[in-house]
């Protein structure tokens, strides 16, 4: 039973994730600029490289021992991603690769823009004579 | 009860850490289970100076359907974006930065709301204020980014509310 469905599982998880993944890069060509590229690889990338997962998870269930590996390289994926993506947003935000962003609804500025000498006098110039 | 406390800084991260390494060794044995207890207190102890305070109020159930949840918007809004990305011609491409003003105030419930804003598709949490009381997001493609600003507020951060609470 499962020999039989095993391989048509794996092989449409295959097609899905390798279509994501392809669509990142697609997107990662096709987009204007900076901050809209940021969107198409590290997001549809995850769930392509999620569904290739799942595709090896499926054979290594029906044709072998069984294996949890997967579990944990999706999970640390899904960590990750998130902070990899927000330090490519803080470098284009930095070298001005994009429209400015708005003034924050509370406090002063973002802070990858704040820079502490502009407004409150930092320690370094109090102290000096 | 001072002494337990001492030894487990973070007890969620304790049996993460245990969970993490039993999967890691890919068989379930005792002395497997044990060496990952070990491990799970040693290595919050050591680094317990770097995240002293432990999130008060932390409800795993709740944060257990939010995951669900997430996990479902997120293969949700990936079609949405491969759609996006291969038939929305550039020129009419809309993309905006909207800022979030934050009503969460402990850290570890920015961390989650921030990355689920990234994992999700579509939007990019760029930057936090500098007091840490709005955040800053960018959108692949929106016709009204005050609905994204309402959408991330009412369907993330309200659940975030419950499942941190102060």
């Amino acid at each position: 039973m499962m020999e039989t469905i095993g391989p048509i599982l794996v092989g449409v998880c295959l097609l899905i994730g390798a279509g994501f993944a392809l669509v990142g890069a697609i997107g990662l060509i096709k987009l204007p600029d900076p901050m809209t590229r940021l969107h198409a690889p590290t997001k549809v990338g995850t769930v392509g490289i999620g569904a290739l997962l799942l595709a090896s998870l499926i054979y290594n269930w029906v044709f072998s021992d069984g294996s949890y590996h997967e579990t944990l390289i999706m999970a640390f994926l899904f960590v990750t991603a998130p902070i990899s993506a927000n330090f490519l947003a803080k470098v284009n935000i930095h070298t001005e690769h994009c429209d400015e962003p708005p003034t924050p609804p509370r406090d002063d500025a973002w802070s990858t823009l704040a820079s502490p000498d502009k407004d409150t006098p930092s320690a370094d110039t109090e102290v000096a004579p | 009860m001072r002494f337990v406390n001492w030894l487990f800084p973070h007890p969620l991260l304790t049996l993460l850490i245990a969970v993490v390494w039993v999967i890691l060794q890919n068989e379930i044995s005792a002395g497997m289970a044990v060496f990952g207890v070990i491990l799970g207190i040693i290595i919050p102890r050591a680094f317990a100076a770097y995240w002293p305070d432990r999130p008060t109020g932390f409800r795993p159930g709740k944060m257990l359907s939010y995951s669900l949840l997430v996990m479902w918007d997120i293969m949700v809004a990936n079609v949405q974006v491969a759609w996006i990305v291969l038939t929305v011609p550039n020129a009419k491409l809309k993309p905006a930065w909207i800022s979030i003003p934050l009503d969460l105030k402990q850290p570890e419930a920015i961390t989650i709301l921030a990355g689920t804003i990234t994992l999700t598709p579509g939007t990019v949490s760029a930057d936090l204020s500098d007091e840490g009381h709005s955040l800053l997001v960018h959108v692949l493609h929106t016709d009204d980014p005050d609905g994204e600003v309402e959408t991330i507020k009412s369907r993330y951060e309200a659940r975030l509310k419950e499942i941190f609470v102060e």
